[in-house]
């Protein structure tokens, strides 16, 4: 009898297996279907894009949206700003984590409680857009320079925490070691502790990377004379939602349809990081962990 | 775990002295240059708050501080009895509630029917995916969400309907806004939650299957009180953002015609300080969602204190 129960509820659970299949397999699709779309309509033929929007496969495969864009829409410009500030910003924003972090990590040092309820403060508070507007525009003069992408946001505290826990971790020992060895502070950091955490590294580098990549509101905000390539497609979407000019539809088709131009952007702005998030996986999902469990 | 705690209790309250400051001159300039940007960058902004309490137009911005009209509590009265500002709270909370209601509840129930996934592989896969969304800028989910929601869109061609979702000034707009909000985060929130679950012993499930429990009652009566506290950590965290909806998702979505029910408190304080560059009325409702933030934060933890849950600070 209790045999007979048991085989039911494995039954019943194997079911649940299938359905879960079925489930995931819809969830998918509504995940990865718009961006598919948006792929077809960047590379199928404009005039045709007019006429029908809900397709995968191009019918008529062209390049020409591509080649408009980046020739017309001062796209390559936007788009080695965008290269530059993730680059410079992903890679100063983690050093100077990394640095910081280690200093903070360190309970012998003099001020380590004081400077680190000072960062954790800024989590919690802040003066909010207006005094900051303020600050970078009239009194520090960052105004349409590209530092304003990298200076004001270079470190951000719940990074720095990720790092400073996953320090926490680490034997000490190893910079015991060095100590006794003659080496100071600033070599037991770059020769010791800096190798040891690449892992946490690669995590704060990966959500550098991605928030600068798609910042759009320092560009609105403070810099809108370096178009970045999220504020070069705000704009194309802008200038799409204003146009009645009945005259404009019948230029536009001898060019390229506003659709098609937005959805080659999109790709061009969207592409760099579906390339790189999954190789990063593991270890971002190592390093949310290890902040949601000390912190 | 036990080094870190020897670590801890090995730290004796030292001295402050010239030769200590000198042995740890490495570590203060390691981190000297970091404290001094945070005070240029968060704290100067902080004493920026002053401006709520004067009258600070292009005009007199050059001045000192000193030389500014005082205004009292003017600016904040100013707010509250703007036409906006009772819609602007409406929406603000409004969106905050449902989206906190909608998101947990999905990314919980997406980790719960990912953990129950046996075939590895494939599991692998969907989560993979699942956090595509996440990394992708608003700017470009705007462009996508509008050529598939907008009307003549993409789903309204598909089902041959009108749907309006994204063109209809109604609380409808903040449907669509947390709908769009969780598509993109459901499956990165998923980790927290997924996290927890692979802390639960073990055990508990075993002991349950020789009970005869099958996989909903498992995790009906084991998986859920697991992540129990989890769930209402990243609630109290929630709740005290309530006010900190961002104004970069609202105004990349919005349009001229669900205006109304897009409008969210730091987007109002754009709107106000930069848009009509009085600078002093933009600080103070600023300040006002600061401030309420932090009492949100504090009531919703010592809510959880009393429902004797762990508390976040």
């Amino acid at each position: 009898m209790a045999k007979v129960k048991a085989n039911r509820i494995k039954s019943r659970d194997n079911i649940l297996d299938y359905i879960l299949v079925v489930v995931f397999i819809f969830l998918i699709i509504i995940t990865i279907y718009p961006f598919l779309n948006v792929l077809g309509i960047s590379f199928n033929d404009p005039i045709d894009t007019m006429r029908n929007i809900n397709f995968i496969i191009p019918r008529k495969f062209t390049w020409s949206n591509y080649i408009y864009v980046f020739k017309e829409n001062n796209l390559a410009q936007a788009f080695l700003l965008s290269v530059l500030r993730t680059v410079i910003g992903a890679g100063a924003g983690v050093i100077c984590t990394a640095m910081l972090a280690y200093v903070l990590s360190r309970k012998d040092f003099y001020f380590n409680k004081l400077f680190t309820t000072l960062f954790v403060i800024t989590m919690y508070v802040s003066g909010g857009l207006i005094p900051e507007y303020l600050l970078l525009m009239r009194d520090l003069k960052m105004g349409n320079n590209f530092i304003v992408y990298i200076i004001p946001g270079l470190i951000w505290v719940y990074n720095m925490i990720l790092v400073r826990s996953f320090i926490e971790g680490l034997p000490l020992a190893l910079q015991e070691a060095a100590r006794v060895d003659g080496a100071n502070d600033f070599v037991i950091w770059a020769k010791i502790v800096l190798p040891l955490c690449k892992p946490v590294l690669a995590t704060v580098a990966l959500f550098y990377a991605v928030g600068q990549w798609n910042s759009f509101m320092d560009t609105y905000l403070y810099a809108k004379e370096l178009p970045t390539l999220q504020y070069v497609l705000y704009e194309i979407m802008e200038k799409a939602q204003v146009k009645i000019d009945p005259h404009a539809a019948e230029q536009l088709k001898n060019a390229v349809s506003p659709l098609s131009v937005r959805m080659a952007v999109t790709i061009v702005a969207t592409v760099p990081i579906i390339i790189v998030y999954p190789f990063l996986q593991k270890y971002f999902v190592g390093g949310m962990t290890v902040g949601a469990v000390k912190d | 775990m036990s080094a870190r705690k020897a670590q801890k209790e090995k730290v004796v309250k030292t001295k402050f002295s010239l030769q200590l400051m000198w042995k740890q001159r490495y570590l203060l300039m390691m981190s000297l240059p970091f404290v001094i940007w945070l005070i240029v960058f968060k704290y100067i902004p902080l004493w920026g708050w002053t401006m709520a309490f004067q009258e600070v137009k292009p005009k007199n911005l050059s001045k000192h501080i000193w030389e500014r009209p005082f205004a009292g509590f003017d600016n904040f009265i100013k707010a509250f009895e703007d036409r906006m500002f009772k819609q602007t709270m409406i929406n603000t909370i409004g969106l905050s509630i449902l989206g906190i209601a909608v998101g947990t509840f999905m990314a919980i129930l997406f980790a719960l029917m990912l953990n129950e996934i046996r075939f590895v592989k494939f599991k692998k896969v969907a989560q993979t995916i699942s956090y595509l969304p996440h990394f992708v800028s608003w700017v470009v989910i705007a462009s996508i969400a509008k050529m598939v929601l907008n009307d003549g869109g993409m789903l309204e061609t598909a089902l041959h309907t009108k749907l309006g979702l994204m063109s209809t000034n109604s609380p409808l707009f903040w449907a669509s806004v947390v709908l769009i909000n969780t598509w993109k985060e459901m499956g990165w929130d998923a980790i927290v939650y997924l996290s927890a679950m692979a802390g639960i012993d073990q055990g508990l499930y075993e002991a349950a299957m020789v009970d005869g429990a099958n996989r909903l009652q498992r995790i009906w009566h084991i998986t859920l009180p697991g992540i129990k506290p989890t769930i209402v950590v990243l609630l109290i965290m929630g709740i005290g953002g309530a006010l900190n909806v961002g104004m970069e998702r609202q105004m990349l979505l919005s349009n001229g015609i669900v205006q109304d029910h897009a409008m969210v408190l730091s987007w109002f304080a754009y709107v106000r300080g930069i848009g009509n560059s009085n600078y002093g009325l933009g600080t103070a409702i600023g300040m006002f969602q600061s401030l309420v933030g932090i009492l949100l934060l504090f009531l919703a933890n010592k809510i959880a204190g009393w429902l004797g849950e762990s508390r976040l600070i």
